[in-house]
Protein backbone atom coordinates (compact mmCIF):
# COMPACT_ATOMS: atom_id res chain seq x y z
CA UNK A 1 0.00 0.00 0.00
CA UNK A 2 1.28 3.56 -0.58
CA UNK A 3 1.98 6.03 2.27
CA UNK A 4 0.14 8.81 1.72
CA UNK A 5 2.17 11.63 3.79
CA UNK A 6 1.69 15.34 3.66
CA UNK A 7 4.35 17.70 1.71
CA UNK A 8 7.20 18.75 3.51
CA UNK A 9 6.68 21.76 5.90
CA UNK A 10 8.55 24.63 4.03
CA UNK A 11 11.80 25.13 5.95
CA UNK A 12 12.46 28.63 7.64
CA UNK A 13 15.82 30.05 6.60
CA UNK A 14 18.04 31.22 9.15
CA UNK A 15 17.29 35.07 8.22
CA UNK A 16 13.79 34.58 9.23
CA UNK A 17 14.12 32.59 12.16
CA UNK A 18 16.44 35.19 14.08
CA UNK A 19 14.54 37.78 12.38
CA UNK A 20 11.70 36.61 14.53
CA UNK A 21 13.56 35.73 17.66
CA UNK A 22 14.92 39.43 17.69
CA UNK A 23 11.33 40.90 17.41
CA UNK A 24 10.25 38.55 19.83
CA UNK A 25 12.86 39.43 22.62
CA UNK A 26 12.31 43.18 21.72
CA UNK A 27 8.47 43.23 22.04
CA UNK A 28 9.21 41.58 25.60
CA UNK A 29 11.54 43.60 26.48
CA UNK A 30 8.84 46.91 25.76
CA UNK A 31 6.29 44.69 28.16
CA UNK A 32 8.84 44.40 30.77
CA UNK A 33 9.94 47.60 30.76
CA UNK A 34 6.63 49.08 30.54
CA UNK A 35 4.42 47.11 33.05
CA UNK A 36 7.57 46.93 35.38
CA UNK A 37 8.15 51.00 35.66
CA UNK A 38 4.48 52.22 34.89
CA UNK A 39 3.56 53.27 38.45
CA UNK A 40 0.39 52.81 39.33
CA UNK A 41 -1.82 53.71 42.80
CA UNK A 42 -4.36 50.85 42.90
CA UNK A 43 -5.24 51.49 46.19
CA UNK A 44 -6.24 54.66 45.72
CA UNK A 45 -8.17 54.44 42.38
CA UNK A 46 -10.16 51.76 43.72
CA UNK A 47 -11.06 53.54 46.94
CA UNK A 48 -11.95 56.48 44.37
CA UNK A 49 -13.80 54.44 42.48
CA UNK A 50 -16.13 53.13 45.36
CA UNK A 51 -16.66 56.26 47.32
CA UNK A 52 -17.59 57.97 43.59
CA UNK A 53 -19.80 55.36 41.58
CA UNK A 54 -22.34 56.62 43.20
CA UNK A 55 -22.41 60.08 42.76
CA UNK A 56 -21.45 59.57 39.38
CA UNK A 57 -22.57 56.56 37.34
CA UNK A 58 -25.83 57.20 38.36
CA UNK A 59 -26.37 60.84 37.85
CA UNK A 60 -24.58 60.39 34.31
CA UNK A 61 -27.31 58.45 33.30
CA UNK A 62 -30.15 60.70 34.39
CA UNK A 63 -29.30 63.82 32.47
CA UNK A 64 -30.53 67.24 33.78
CA UNK A 65 -33.13 68.45 31.24
CA UNK A 66 -32.88 72.39 32.56
CA UNK A 67 -29.73 72.43 30.73
CA UNK A 68 -30.98 71.39 27.67
CA UNK A 69 -30.90 75.27 26.23
CA UNK A 70 -27.12 75.72 27.07
CA UNK A 71 -26.31 72.78 25.89
CA UNK A 72 -28.26 73.04 22.75
CA UNK A 73 -26.52 76.43 21.79
CA UNK A 74 -22.85 75.12 22.72
CA UNK A 75 -23.46 71.88 20.44
CA UNK A 76 -24.34 74.84 18.02
CA UNK A 77 -21.28 76.71 18.43
CA UNK A 78 -19.23 73.16 18.08
CA UNK A 79 -20.54 72.43 15.05
CA UNK A 80 -20.31 76.05 13.18
CA UNK A 81 -16.62 76.10 14.65
CA UNK A 82 -16.26 72.08 12.75
CA UNK A 83 -17.82 73.73 9.63
CA UNK A 84 -15.91 76.88 9.52
CA UNK A 85 -12.16 75.11 9.99
CA UNK A 86 -13.16 72.50 7.56
CA UNK A 87 -13.85 74.54 5.23
CA UNK A 88 -11.06 76.84 5.63
CA UNK A 89 -8.96 73.23 5.99
CA UNK A 90 -10.23 72.29 2.48
CA UNK A 91 -9.60 75.24 0.68
CA UNK A 92 -5.98 75.73 1.71
CA UNK A 93 -5.25 72.24 1.12
CA UNK A 94 -5.80 72.14 -2.75
CA UNK A 95 -3.55 74.34 -3.48
CA UNK A 96 -0.88 72.87 -1.24
CA UNK A 97 -2.29 69.44 -2.44
CA UNK A 98 -0.96 70.37 -5.87
CA UNK A 99 2.21 71.19 -4.75
CA UNK A 100 2.72 68.38 -2.76
CA UNK A 101 1.67 65.50 -5.45
CA UNK A 102 4.45 64.35 -7.72
CA UNK A 103 2.64 64.36 -11.12
CA UNK A 104 1.78 67.95 -11.09
CA UNK A 105 3.61 70.82 -10.47
CA UNK A 106 7.85 70.86 -10.23
CA UNK A 107 9.27 67.88 -9.88
CA UNK A 108 10.03 65.19 -6.73
CA UNK A 109 11.94 68.31 -4.71
CA UNK A 110 8.89 69.99 -4.51
CA UNK A 111 6.99 67.11 -3.48
CA UNK A 112 8.89 66.08 -0.97
CA UNK A 113 9.49 68.87 0.93
CA UNK A 114 5.17 69.36 0.18
CA UNK A 115 4.81 65.88 2.16
CA UNK A 116 7.33 66.79 4.97
CA UNK A 117 5.49 70.07 5.55
CA UNK A 118 1.59 68.25 5.51
CA UNK A 119 3.03 65.12 8.10
CA UNK A 120 4.49 67.78 9.89
CA UNK A 121 1.27 69.73 10.02
CA UNK A 122 -0.03 66.70 10.74
CA UNK A 123 1.66 65.15 13.80
CA UNK A 124 0.26 68.63 16.36
CA UNK A 125 -3.02 66.90 17.90
CA UNK A 126 -5.72 69.46 17.22
CA UNK A 127 -5.75 70.80 21.39
CA UNK A 128 -2.34 71.61 21.20
CA UNK A 129 -2.48 73.97 17.80
CA UNK A 130 -5.47 75.21 20.29
CA UNK A 131 -3.64 76.04 23.34
CA UNK A 132 -1.48 77.85 21.03
CA UNK A 133 -4.41 79.82 19.10
CA UNK A 134 -6.01 80.64 22.32
CA UNK A 135 -2.69 82.16 23.83
CA UNK A 136 -2.49 84.41 20.12
CA UNK A 137 -6.59 85.12 19.61
CA UNK A 138 -8.09 85.24 22.90
CA UNK A 139 -10.43 82.51 24.82
CA UNK A 140 -13.05 82.23 21.95
CA UNK A 141 -14.31 79.92 19.33
CA UNK A 142 -12.12 81.89 16.66
CA UNK A 143 -9.09 80.01 18.16
CA UNK A 144 -11.16 76.60 18.23
CA UNK A 145 -12.18 77.38 14.13
CA UNK A 146 -8.37 78.33 13.45
CA UNK A 147 -7.16 74.87 15.60
CA UNK A 148 -9.24 72.95 13.10
CA UNK A 149 -8.30 74.68 10.57
CA UNK A 150 -4.47 73.83 10.54
CA UNK A 151 -5.09 70.88 11.94
CA UNK A 152 -7.19 69.49 9.71
CA UNK A 153 -4.84 70.85 6.59
CA UNK A 154 -2.21 68.67 6.97
CA UNK A 155 -4.91 65.12 6.32
CA UNK A 156 -6.83 66.94 3.61
CA UNK A 157 -3.55 67.90 2.01
CA UNK A 158 -2.10 64.48 2.02
CA UNK A 159 -5.47 62.52 1.22
CA UNK A 160 -5.87 65.19 -1.57
CA UNK A 161 -2.40 64.80 -2.93
CA UNK A 162 -2.73 61.10 -2.98
CA UNK A 163 -5.72 61.68 -4.96
CA UNK A 164 -4.25 63.53 -7.39
CA UNK A 165 -1.30 61.01 -7.53
CA UNK A 166 -4.15 58.79 -8.56
CA UNK A 167 -5.40 60.06 -11.59
CA UNK A 168 -5.34 59.28 -15.04
CA UNK A 169 -2.84 60.47 -16.57
CA UNK A 170 -3.47 59.57 -20.44
CA UNK A 171 -6.36 61.73 -20.48
CA UNK A 172 -4.00 64.72 -19.28
CA UNK A 173 -1.11 63.57 -22.07
CA UNK A 174 -4.21 63.30 -24.89
CA UNK A 175 -4.80 66.92 -23.96
CA UNK A 176 -1.21 68.16 -23.84
CA UNK A 177 -0.59 66.45 -27.25
CA UNK A 178 -3.47 68.61 -28.87
CA UNK A 179 -2.47 71.47 -27.67
CA UNK A 180 -4.56 72.49 -24.51
CA UNK A 181 -2.86 74.95 -22.28
CA UNK A 182 -2.55 74.34 -18.71
CA UNK A 183 -5.68 76.38 -17.59
CA UNK A 184 -7.76 73.62 -19.82
CA UNK A 185 -5.97 70.46 -18.75
CA UNK A 186 -6.91 71.84 -15.23
CA UNK A 187 -10.44 72.59 -15.38
CA UNK A 188 -11.38 69.59 -18.16
CA UNK A 189 -8.20 66.92 -17.58
CA UNK A 190 -8.05 67.16 -14.12
CA UNK A 191 -10.29 68.49 -11.85
CA UNK A 192 -13.45 66.04 -13.03
CA UNK A 193 -11.65 63.46 -12.41
CA UNK A 194 -10.45 64.93 -8.14
CA UNK A 195 -13.52 66.71 -7.55
CA UNK A 196 -15.89 64.33 -6.47
CA UNK A 197 -13.01 62.21 -3.87
CA UNK A 198 -11.88 65.91 -2.89
CA UNK A 199 -15.73 66.66 -1.53
CA UNK A 200 -15.53 63.08 -0.17
CA UNK A 201 -12.50 63.50 2.18
CA UNK A 202 -13.48 66.99 3.14
CA UNK A 203 -17.29 66.20 4.28
CA UNK A 204 -15.20 63.22 6.30
CA UNK A 205 -12.91 65.45 7.65
CA UNK A 206 -15.95 67.39 8.88
CA UNK A 207 -17.07 64.33 10.80
CA UNK A 208 -13.90 64.09 12.36
CA UNK A 209 -13.95 67.92 13.13
CA UNK A 210 -17.21 67.95 14.91
CA UNK A 211 -15.34 65.02 17.51
CA UNK A 212 -12.32 67.28 17.81
CA UNK A 213 -14.20 70.80 18.21
CA UNK A 214 -16.58 69.13 21.16
CA UNK A 215 -13.45 68.98 23.47
CA UNK A 216 -11.51 72.26 22.17
CA UNK A 217 -13.18 74.33 24.77
CA UNK A 218 -11.63 72.51 27.49
CA UNK A 219 -8.10 74.79 26.64
CA UNK A 220 -10.70 77.60 26.17
CA UNK A 221 -11.44 77.61 22.55
CA UNK A 222 -15.37 77.92 22.48
CA UNK A 223 -17.84 74.78 22.04
CA UNK A 224 -19.05 72.27 24.02
CA UNK A 225 -15.94 71.70 25.81
CA UNK A 226 -15.93 74.93 28.03
CA UNK A 227 -19.73 73.20 29.73
CA UNK A 228 -17.99 70.13 29.68
CA UNK A 229 -14.88 71.39 31.85
CA UNK A 230 -17.63 73.10 34.27
CA UNK A 231 -19.53 70.81 34.80
CA UNK A 232 -16.00 68.36 35.82
CA UNK A 233 -14.86 70.99 38.07
CA UNK A 234 -18.62 71.75 39.67
CA UNK A 235 -19.41 68.19 40.31
CA UNK A 236 -22.34 68.45 38.42
CA UNK A 237 -23.05 65.35 37.11
CA UNK A 238 -26.07 65.92 35.65
CA UNK A 239 -25.59 68.06 33.50
CA UNK A 240 -22.36 65.79 32.41
CA UNK A 241 -25.32 63.49 31.57
CA UNK A 242 -26.77 65.67 29.14
CA UNK A 243 -23.60 66.93 27.57
CA UNK A 244 -22.90 63.61 26.70
CA UNK A 245 -25.94 62.65 25.10
CA UNK A 246 -26.16 66.05 23.07
CA UNK A 247 -23.06 64.58 21.88
CA UNK A 248 -23.93 61.36 20.91
CA UNK A 249 -26.73 62.62 19.04
CA UNK A 250 -25.52 65.47 17.25
CA UNK A 251 -22.58 63.21 15.75
CA UNK A 252 -24.50 60.28 15.59
CA UNK A 253 -26.78 62.44 13.09
CA UNK A 254 -23.89 63.62 11.24
CA UNK A 255 -22.28 60.76 10.36
CA UNK A 256 -25.29 59.80 9.06
CA UNK A 257 -25.96 62.53 6.70
CA UNK A 258 -22.31 62.95 5.66
CA UNK A 259 -21.95 58.79 4.83
CA UNK A 260 -24.71 59.43 2.74
CA UNK A 261 -23.72 62.51 0.91
CA UNK A 262 -20.67 60.62 0.16
CA UNK A 263 -22.05 57.53 -1.41
CA UNK A 264 -23.82 60.16 -3.44
CA UNK A 265 -20.88 62.03 -4.41
CA UNK A 266 -18.47 59.31 -5.55
CA UNK B 1 -22.78 67.48 -45.68
CA UNK B 2 -20.71 70.59 -43.76
CA UNK B 3 -22.95 70.72 -40.90
CA UNK B 4 -22.11 73.66 -38.64
CA UNK B 5 -22.10 71.55 -35.55
CA UNK B 6 -20.11 69.02 -36.84
CA UNK B 7 -17.16 70.54 -38.50
CA UNK B 8 -13.84 70.06 -36.54
CA UNK B 9 -13.70 73.62 -36.61
CA UNK B 10 -16.61 74.23 -34.84
CA UNK B 11 -16.33 76.67 -31.45
CA UNK B 12 -18.99 75.02 -29.67
CA UNK B 13 -17.43 73.03 -27.19
CA UNK B 14 -20.59 70.69 -25.57
CA UNK B 15 -20.93 71.40 -22.01
CA UNK B 16 -19.79 68.28 -19.74
CA UNK B 17 -21.51 68.91 -16.83
CA UNK B 18 -25.83 69.53 -18.08
CA UNK B 19 -27.59 72.42 -16.62
CA UNK B 20 -29.92 70.51 -13.82
CA UNK B 21 -26.09 69.81 -12.10
CA UNK B 22 -25.06 73.59 -12.58
CA UNK B 23 -28.24 74.72 -11.04
CA UNK B 24 -27.86 72.29 -8.26
CA UNK B 25 -24.24 72.92 -7.55
CA UNK B 26 -24.48 76.59 -7.40
CA UNK B 27 -27.41 76.37 -4.88
CA UNK B 28 -25.32 73.65 -2.66
CA UNK B 29 -22.11 76.34 -2.81
CA UNK B 30 -24.08 79.33 -1.75
CA UNK B 31 -25.75 77.53 0.81
CA UNK B 32 -22.24 76.38 2.05
CA UNK B 33 -20.68 79.86 1.64
CA UNK B 34 -23.73 81.27 3.79
CA UNK B 35 -23.09 78.81 6.51
CA UNK B 36 -19.48 79.58 6.57
CA UNK B 37 -20.27 83.11 7.05
CA UNK B 38 -22.51 83.05 9.34
CA UNK B 39 -19.89 80.41 11.02
CA UNK B 40 -17.33 83.11 11.13
CA UNK B 41 -19.42 85.46 12.18
CA UNK B 42 -20.55 83.89 15.37
CA UNK B 43 -17.39 82.25 16.65
CA UNK B 44 -15.72 85.85 16.01
CA UNK B 45 -18.76 87.96 18.07
CA UNK B 46 -16.74 87.70 21.19
CA UNK B 47 -13.17 88.11 20.00
CA UNK B 48 -11.97 92.06 20.48
CA UNK B 49 -10.46 93.96 17.54
CA UNK B 50 -11.40 91.46 14.90
CA UNK B 51 -10.07 89.64 12.94
CA UNK B 52 -7.21 91.86 11.27
CA UNK B 53 -6.88 92.45 15.01
CA UNK B 54 -6.16 89.07 16.12
CA UNK B 55 -3.95 88.24 13.38
CA UNK B 56 -1.82 91.55 14.32
CA UNK B 57 -1.96 89.85 17.86
CA UNK B 58 -0.92 86.76 17.11
CA UNK B 59 2.42 87.42 15.91
CA UNK B 60 3.78 89.50 19.08
CA UNK B 61 1.88 86.50 21.30
CA UNK B 62 3.86 83.72 19.64
CA UNK B 63 7.10 85.87 19.96
CA UNK B 64 6.49 85.11 23.77
CA UNK B 65 6.19 81.08 23.06
CA UNK B 66 10.20 81.79 21.68
CA UNK B 67 12.99 81.16 22.13
CA UNK B 68 11.63 77.60 24.07
CA UNK B 69 13.56 76.42 27.23
CA UNK B 70 15.52 73.70 26.80
CA UNK B 71 17.17 73.38 30.16
CA UNK B 72 13.53 71.76 31.06
CA UNK B 73 14.03 68.62 29.16
CA UNK B 74 15.55 66.29 31.31
CA UNK B 75 13.02 67.09 33.75
CA UNK B 76 9.96 66.52 30.90
CA UNK B 77 11.63 63.03 29.69
CA UNK B 78 10.19 61.06 32.55
CA UNK B 79 6.42 62.24 32.04
CA UNK B 80 6.99 61.82 28.12
CA UNK B 81 8.35 58.28 29.08
CA UNK B 82 5.43 57.73 31.05
CA UNK B 83 2.90 59.31 28.42
CA UNK B 84 4.30 56.42 25.88
CA UNK B 85 3.72 53.68 28.68
CA UNK B 86 0.23 54.50 28.44
CA UNK B 87 -0.07 54.73 24.85
CA UNK B 88 1.31 50.49 24.86
CA UNK B 89 -0.45 49.66 27.91
CA UNK B 90 -3.75 50.90 26.43
CA UNK B 91 -3.38 49.60 23.03
CA UNK B 92 -2.29 45.87 24.52
CA UNK B 93 -6.07 45.70 26.46
CA UNK B 94 -7.88 47.51 23.57
CA UNK B 95 -6.46 44.86 20.69
CA UNK B 96 -6.95 42.18 23.44
CA UNK B 97 -10.95 43.03 24.40
CA UNK B 98 -11.28 43.72 20.64
CA UNK B 99 -11.00 40.29 19.53
CA UNK B 100 -14.57 39.52 20.73
CA UNK B 101 -16.03 42.51 20.08
CA UNK B 102 -14.61 42.44 16.67
CA UNK B 103 -16.01 38.80 15.87
CA UNK B 104 -19.57 39.68 16.74
CA UNK B 105 -20.14 43.16 15.04
CA UNK B 106 -18.93 41.18 11.55
CA UNK B 107 -22.29 39.89 9.92
CA UNK B 108 -20.18 36.61 8.29
CA UNK B 109 -19.24 35.46 11.46
CA UNK B 110 -22.44 36.15 13.79
CA UNK B 111 -25.10 35.05 11.62
CA UNK B 112 -27.40 35.76 14.32
CA UNK B 113 -28.89 38.99 13.16
CA UNK B 114 -30.62 40.60 16.79
CA UNK B 115 -26.17 40.10 18.23
CA UNK B 116 -24.57 41.38 15.56
CA UNK B 117 -26.92 44.65 14.91
CA UNK B 118 -26.35 45.29 18.96
CA UNK B 119 -22.84 44.97 19.06
CA UNK B 120 -22.95 47.33 16.40
CA UNK B 121 -25.06 50.13 17.41
CA UNK B 122 -22.52 49.60 20.91
CA UNK B 123 -19.59 50.04 19.36
CA UNK B 124 -21.01 53.28 16.96
CA UNK B 125 -21.82 54.87 20.58
CA UNK B 126 -18.52 54.45 21.83
CA UNK B 127 -16.82 55.99 18.47
CA UNK B 128 -18.93 58.94 18.98
CA UNK B 129 -17.27 60.30 22.44
CA UNK B 130 -14.12 61.96 21.98
CA UNK B 131 -11.08 60.53 24.19
CA UNK B 132 -11.01 63.59 26.50
CA UNK B 133 -14.43 63.20 27.60
CA UNK B 134 -14.17 59.91 28.63
CA UNK B 135 -11.22 61.19 30.43
CA UNK B 136 -13.01 63.75 32.39
CA UNK B 137 -15.52 61.13 33.16
CA UNK B 138 -12.75 58.54 34.48
CA UNK B 139 -11.31 61.60 36.34
CA UNK B 140 -14.27 62.08 38.66
CA UNK B 141 -14.15 58.76 39.26
CA UNK B 142 -11.05 57.59 39.89
CA UNK B 143 -9.57 60.49 40.69
CA UNK B 144 -6.44 61.87 39.03
CA UNK B 145 -3.50 59.84 37.73
CA UNK B 146 -2.81 57.67 35.37
CA UNK B 147 -5.25 54.51 35.48
CA UNK B 148 -7.86 56.69 34.37
CA UNK B 149 -6.11 58.30 31.31
CA UNK B 150 -5.40 54.54 30.39
CA UNK B 151 -9.01 53.62 30.64
CA UNK B 152 -10.16 56.68 28.81
CA UNK B 153 -7.58 55.32 26.14
CA UNK B 154 -8.53 51.52 26.18
CA UNK B 155 -12.61 52.41 25.49
CA UNK B 156 -11.85 54.88 23.07
CA UNK B 157 -9.41 52.90 21.30
CA UNK B 158 -11.98 49.90 21.31
CA UNK B 159 -14.34 51.99 19.44
CA UNK B 160 -12.57 52.34 16.47
CA UNK B 161 -10.26 49.34 16.48
CA UNK B 162 -13.25 46.80 17.09
CA UNK B 163 -14.61 48.52 14.05
CA UNK B 164 -11.56 48.66 11.73
CA UNK B 165 -10.88 44.65 12.26
CA UNK B 166 -14.96 43.54 11.55
CA UNK B 167 -14.56 45.12 8.43
CA UNK B 168 -11.76 43.45 7.87
CA UNK B 169 -13.10 40.28 8.80
CA UNK B 170 -16.00 41.06 6.63
CA UNK B 171 -13.71 41.24 3.49
CA UNK B 172 -11.93 37.38 4.59
CA UNK B 173 -12.28 34.92 1.65
CA UNK B 174 -15.19 32.69 3.35
CA UNK B 175 -14.34 29.85 1.06
CA UNK B 176 -12.03 27.78 3.52
CA UNK B 177 -14.54 28.79 6.61
CA UNK B 178 -17.13 26.69 4.59
CA UNK B 179 -14.81 23.87 3.91
CA UNK B 180 -14.02 23.40 7.04
CA UNK B 181 -17.30 23.57 8.05
CA UNK B 182 -18.70 21.04 6.19
CA UNK B 183 -16.11 18.83 7.40
CA UNK B 184 -17.05 19.14 10.87
CA UNK B 185 -15.11 21.68 12.53
CA UNK B 186 -16.15 23.22 15.43
CA UNK B 187 -17.03 27.35 15.79
CA UNK B 188 -13.84 27.66 17.29
CA UNK B 189 -11.76 25.35 15.00
CA UNK B 190 -13.13 27.49 12.05
CA UNK B 191 -11.92 30.82 13.62
CA UNK B 192 -8.75 29.73 14.40
CA UNK B 193 -8.13 27.79 11.52
CA UNK B 194 -9.72 29.62 8.98
CA UNK B 195 -10.20 32.99 10.44
CA UNK B 196 -7.03 34.14 12.19
CA UNK B 197 -4.22 32.87 9.36
CA UNK B 198 -6.65 35.40 7.15
CA UNK B 199 -6.56 38.34 9.23
CA UNK B 200 -3.83 38.47 11.41
CA UNK B 201 -1.59 40.88 9.25
CA UNK B 202 -4.26 43.27 8.81
CA UNK B 203 -4.86 43.14 12.73
CA UNK B 204 -1.63 43.50 13.63
CA UNK B 205 -1.59 46.71 11.15
CA UNK B 206 -4.35 48.18 12.87
CA UNK B 207 -3.45 47.50 15.96
CA UNK B 208 -0.45 49.63 15.33
CA UNK B 209 -2.14 52.58 13.60
CA UNK B 210 -4.58 52.55 16.74
CA UNK B 211 -0.76 52.65 18.72
CA UNK B 212 -0.49 55.99 16.81
CA UNK B 213 -3.94 57.01 17.62
CA UNK B 214 -3.33 56.21 21.04
CA UNK B 215 0.12 58.07 21.13
CA UNK B 216 -1.41 61.26 20.08
CA UNK B 217 -4.22 61.07 22.19
CA UNK B 218 -2.50 60.24 25.67
CA UNK B 219 -0.07 63.91 25.47
CA UNK B 220 -3.19 66.01 25.53
CA UNK B 221 -4.79 63.35 28.19
CA UNK B 222 -2.98 64.89 31.26
CA UNK B 223 -4.97 68.48 30.39
CA UNK B 224 -7.80 67.24 32.29
CA UNK B 225 -5.96 65.29 34.88
CA UNK B 226 -5.59 61.71 33.57
CA UNK B 227 -1.68 61.51 33.72
CA UNK B 228 1.20 61.74 31.15
CA UNK B 229 2.82 64.78 29.76
CA UNK B 230 0.08 66.69 29.28
CA UNK B 231 -0.56 67.64 33.08
CA UNK B 232 3.03 69.66 32.71
CA UNK B 233 1.72 71.16 30.14
CA UNK B 234 -1.15 72.49 31.70
CA UNK B 235 0.41 73.71 34.76
CA UNK B 236 3.32 75.78 32.79
CA UNK B 237 0.73 77.64 30.39
CA UNK B 238 -1.17 78.27 34.06
CA UNK B 239 1.88 79.77 35.12
CA UNK B 240 2.00 81.65 31.75
CA UNK B 241 5.66 79.76 31.62
CA UNK B 242 5.27 79.83 27.99
CA UNK B 243 8.91 79.25 26.94
CA UNK B 244 8.98 75.73 28.70
CA UNK B 245 5.43 75.09 27.39
CA UNK B 246 6.87 75.38 24.06
CA UNK B 247 9.77 72.85 24.57
CA UNK B 248 7.08 70.28 26.01
CA UNK B 249 5.32 70.88 23.15
CA UNK B 250 8.19 70.42 20.26
CA UNK B 251 9.25 67.13 22.30
CA UNK B 252 5.70 65.91 21.79
CA UNK B 253 5.48 66.92 17.95
CA UNK B 254 9.40 64.94 18.11
CA UNK B 255 8.10 61.90 20.06
CA UNK B 256 4.97 61.77 17.75
CA UNK B 257 6.84 61.74 14.67
CA UNK B 258 9.24 59.44 15.12
CA UNK B 259 6.65 57.20 16.40
CA UNK B 260 4.41 56.98 13.40
CA UNK B 261 7.69 56.87 11.53
CA UNK B 262 8.65 53.72 13.09
CA UNK B 263 5.01 52.30 12.82
CA UNK B 264 4.42 53.46 9.73
CA UNK B 265 7.52 51.21 8.51
CA UNK B 266 6.28 48.34 10.02
CA UNK B 267 3.03 48.91 9.01
CA UNK B 268 4.40 48.49 5.25
CA UNK B 269 6.84 45.68 6.15
CA UNK B 270 3.59 43.84 6.98
CA UNK B 271 1.20 44.24 4.30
Amino acid sequence: MENYSLPPKPKNSMYKNIRNIVIAILVIAMYVWTFVSIDIDWGRAIERAINNFNRVIPRLFNPDWSATGDVAWSMLETVLIAFAGSLMAAVIAVPLSFLAARNMMGGIVISTIGKWVLSAVRAFPDIILAILFVVAVGPNAFAGVLAIAIGSTGMLGKMFAEIIESIDMNVVEAMEASGANKIQILFYGVLPQITPEFLSYAIYRFEVDIRASSILGIVGAGGIGTMIIFASNNRNWNEMGTILLAIIIVVTIIDFASARIRRKIV
Amino acid sequence: MTNENNSLTSKKVPPIYPAKTKVQVTLIFFVVLGIYIFSMSWTQRQMAGGFGGALGNMFTVIEKFFPPNTAVISAIWGPMVETIQMAIIATTFAAILTVPLAILAAENITTWKPLYILTRTFLNILRTIPDLVLAVIFVGLFGIGLFPGILALVIFSLGILAKLISETIESVDMHPLEAMRSSGGNVFQVIWYGLIPQVLPQYTSLVLYVFEINIRASVVLGLVGAGGIGLILNQQLGFYNYPNAMMIIILIFVVVIVIEYISTRIREALL
